[in-house]
């Protein structure tokens, strides 16, 4: 058998990976194991030096949040549980007293990308796959990007003074191949694929966890319709989006530019009108 | 089903009382260019006006105003950048989506006819060209002192996008302050005061004040200027700086000495009013209460 270079290690044929279509990914935090599996196969992928300095002591969680250099982050949230007993005579095992949620967290690839709106060089751009990405060569490192985010995703790194985050591996998908995180996730909590099938497939999920009786799993950056014209990485939580360090109702914050600029309209109009009044009215 | 009651770990909102979103990663720096810049583009336009109404004694000293406004701003923009050499990728493209974009080709229009209208004055050539250049640059001055506010403002940080309405008339306020100071000492160094610099420098500033004092009521549980000890700090001195400067600049038009002391606290106060404003930007993005105050 020939080895195709887009062969994945496993040798199954490479994933139908066609530009024009959009791209993404959806992270069921309900399976997630908390691995970091993902972390360790995307800074691997992307050649990203580690950065861990220090234990947080916030549970297993030592890599803190997603900027320039972490593009996954695995949050790990511990909640005690008051009503245990009740649930030991409904789960087998002993009884808990403890949920312990995990979500491995992303750059949102967002529809409407406030980074990419307000970079004034143009080094990030939408590619042929619906992701958004920093082209290095591009990048002088103004930092407008940073406050932009509404998920504070993208960081300035400190070391080569460049904006950075997650590509969503564009260079591998241009090879045929899935994100490296996504391939690397052993339980399927992170999936790749056309952006419309995962969506399908998140709702399926969801309605299977709520005929579970898991009630409080939720479907987050799934919706076309909100504040930032949907996610190109969605998620499903077992809790509200702040638990999780997200924010409840994310907005690009681009959508009020014209508002904006018609106020800085009027700003400057009274700047010369009151510059001319003064000098008018002034016959000393 | 169980009951889940308890929130997270640890003491904190949300994720162990981490920020939702990223603070700006800016230096003062940016701080000082929205001071220099505000003092370029207001200068210019009093020079315009000035000019225009025969009054060439003040469009001069405004002139020269613009100037130190204008010659350290591409210092400090250039200074901030991660990757100073890269500095000329912000003509790259235009895009009406990035304020900071429309910003950089404003001041690249700007300045030519800036840096011409102030050197063909200093050389006493070229009278037609003088005027011209200080009209047109006079015409871009008022966007330059205002786009910083949309810049700021376009954000995800908290204080700065809820206080959208507010910052341009603020900075426009500021940078008028700051104009009318430097025209004063200018004018005051040569000879004697310009009172119309002097009515500028003073009105503006309290302007600046009561636009600030606008932004803040607006702003209510979103204050961080009331929790962030330096952006307190930062505002309290821009205030009293402002206020101190327009009593003794308008007490003391007809002397020198005190015009030039009157508009020093002005500019100062406009400096300070800058770095308020960055400083409570940071404060806002890195408490994830404001993130969720704001989405409330």
């Amino acid at each position: 058998m020939t080895m195709s270079i887009n062969m994945r290690p496993d040798n199954t044929p490479p994933a139908d990976i066609e530009p024009g279509a959009r791209y993404g990914f959806f992270t069921d935090t309900s399976v997630c194991i908390g691995c970091k599996a993902c972390e360790v196969a995307c800074k691997e992928w992307n050649g990203i030096a580690s950065e861990v300095e220090a234990m947080t002591g916030n549970s297993y969680d030592n890599t803190g949040t997603l900027d320039a250099t972490s593009w996954r982050h695995v949050a790990f949230i511990e909640k005690s549980e008051r009503s245990a007993p009740s649930r030991a005579t409904t789960v087998p095992g002993p009884a808990h007293d403890m949920v312990w949620l995990m979500s491995s967290d992303v750059c949102k690839h967002c529809t409407e990308a406030a980074c990419l709106d307000v970079c004034p060089t143009g080094s990030l751009f939408r590619t042929e796959f619906g992701s958004v990405v920093v082209q290095p060569d591009i990048c002088n490192g103004c930092g407008y990007c940073v406050p932009a985010c509404p998920f504070g995703v993208i960081g300035k790194n400190e070391t080569d003074g460049r904006a950075g985050k997650c590509t969503l591996c564009y260079d591998r998908l241009k090879g045929g191949n899935e994100p490296a995180c996504a391939q690397a996730c052993p339980t399927q909590s992170i999936q790749f694929g056309p952006l419309e099938g995962l969506r399908a497939t998140a709702a399926r999920r969801l309605d299977v966890l709520h005929e579970a009786g898991v009630a409080q799993a939720r479907l987050y950056g799934h919706d076309p319709s909100d504040g930032i014209g949907g996610a190109g990485a969605m998620f499903l939580l077992l809790d509200t989006p702040d638990v999780y360090g997200l924010p409840p109702e994310p907005r690009t914050t681009t959508r009020d530019l014209p508002q904006m600029w018609r106020t800085a309209g009027r700003a400057a109009a009274g700047l010369l009108l009151g510059i001319a009044l003064v000098v008018a009215g002034d016959r000393s | 089903m169980t009951a889940v009651e308890a929130t997270t770990a640890g003491d904190g909102v949300g994720y162990y009382g981490k920020p939702i979103v990223a603070a700006h990663v800016w230096k003062d720096y940016i701080g000082w260019y929205f001071f220099t810049g505000g003092l370029a583009g207001a200068s210019s336009t009093i020079a315009a006006v000035a000019d225009l109404a025969g009054r060439p004694r003040l469009a001069r000293h405004a002139r020269r105003a613009a100037m130190v406004g204008l010659l350290p701003s591409p210092v400090l923009l250039i200074a901030d950048l991660g990757r100073p050499a890269r500095f000329a990728n912000m003509l790259r493209v235009l895009k009406p989506s990035s304020p900071m974009s429309v910003g950089s080709w404003l001041l690249a229009a700007y300045s030519p006819f800036a840096v011409g209208a102030a050197a063909t004055d200093l050389l006493g050539v070229a009278p037609r060209v003088r005027r011209a250049s200080t009209v047109v640059a006079g015409l871009i001055g008022p966007g330059i002192a205002t786009y910083t506010g949309v810049l700021v403002a376009d954000t995800a940080t908290p204080v700065w996008h809820e206080a959208r309405r507010e910052l341009p008339m603020l900075f426009a306020a500021s940078a008028a302050a700051s104009a009318g100071a430097v025209t004063t000492v200018f004018a005051s160094i040569s000879g004697r005061p310009e009172s119309s610099a002097v009515r500028i420098g003073a009105a503006a500033a309290i302007a600046e004040v009561a636009m600030s004092t606008v932004m803040r009521k607006r702003l209510g549980d979103l204050d961080t200027y009331r929790s962030d000890s330096r952006a307190r700090a930062l505002d309290r001195a821009s205030r009293t700086l402002s206020i101190a400067g327009a009593i003794v600049l308008t007490v003391g038009r007809r002397q020198r000495l005190t015009s030039v002391l009157g508009a020093t606290a002005v500019a100062a106060g406009s400096v300070c009013e800058r770095l308020a404003v960055l400083r409570a930007g940071t404060a806002s993005a890195n408490d994830p209460r404001a993130v969720l105050r704001a989405a409330s």
